[in-house]
């Protein structure tokens, strides 16, 4: 029922695929894990592929929006794709979408920040 | 028949997925759709985390109850804590609105209650804990004997 947090880099784009439930009791260890790999990697653009995330509630929204401000802060780009519809109704509802960038898959994600897959 | 069910646990953020999960168990008597049942888990995981984060400022020694009444096609489920209380209710009802900036909260809790279920009530005073009450109707079922 937790949630696994895989991080891959991709020149200068730090991908995050999520698997599981995202809660509040999750939500603090991806903030650490995505603010370490930033770091270390010298990402600058972030995707957040949430095609295996079974669930979120509005503490998901609350860490992904933090690590925007944080993308943005830093002049880069967050890209979410592969969005469940249950997941992205919460996204419709915060108004999320008016500042992230939806992309259909992975692929699409990557080409639109300049990456070859 | 009326039927219920009552729950309480540690104000720990552990037990999200735990109280989540065993109220979706519950409700699956009525035989939801996949849509009512994600609403009624994040619901339960809204009003948890409010508990734990607000009513407790994350302490972990504290209690939250859970009881939930199946009525028919009506769920009803009431989520309480004996933590500090809502000041004004009103003002955290208000979407993106957030006490807590600080730990990256989205201030979502409140309207996704409002929007996933049919009635939301919240009894609360400072000093006084808080409970929140939810109402669902159950769309009727997919089979329809003529």
């Amino acid at each position: 029922m937790s949630l696994s947090v895989q991080l891959t880099t991709k020149e200068d784009v730090l991908l995050v695929r999520l698997v599981g439930e995202l809660d509040h009791h999750a939500a603090e260890n991806l903030k650490q894990e995505m603010q370490t790999a930033m770091r270390e990697k010298n990402a600058k653009h972030v995707i957040l592929n949430l095609e295996s995330l079974s669930f979120m509630d509005s503490s998901g929204l609350g860490v992904i929006l933090g690590r925007y401000k944080e993308v943005k802060q830093s002049g880069g780009e967050m890209v979410v794709c592969s969005i469940s519809p249950a997941v992205k109704r919460l996204f419709d509802m915060s108004g999320l979408f008016k500042i992230i960038r939806l992309e259909e898959s992975e692929e699409f994600a990557l080409l639109s920040l300049g990456v070859a897959s | 028949m009326k039927n219920t069910m009552n729950l309480e646990f540690s104000s720990l953020s552990s037990n999200e997925s735990f109280a989540r999960v065993t109220v979706a168990a519950f409700v699956s008597q009525l035989d939801p759709t996949m849509d009512e049942l994600t609403e009624i888990k994040t619901v339960v995981s809204e009003a948890v985390t409010n508990s734990i984060i607000h009513g407790y400022n994350n302490q972990l020694d504290q209690k939250i109850h859970i009881s939930c009444t199946l009525n028919d096609d009506v769920v009803e489920l009431e989520i309480r804590d004996e933590g500090i209380g809502i000041d004004n209710i009103e003002e955290a009802k208000q979407p993106l609105y957030t006490s807590k900036p600080e730990l990256e909260r989205s201030g979502m809790g409140f309207t996704i209650m409002e929007n996933f279920m049919d009635k939301v009530e919240i009894n609360s005073a400072p000093g006084h804990g808080t409970t929140v009450k939810l109402i669902k109707h159950f769309k009727k079922s997919k089979t329809l004997c003529n």
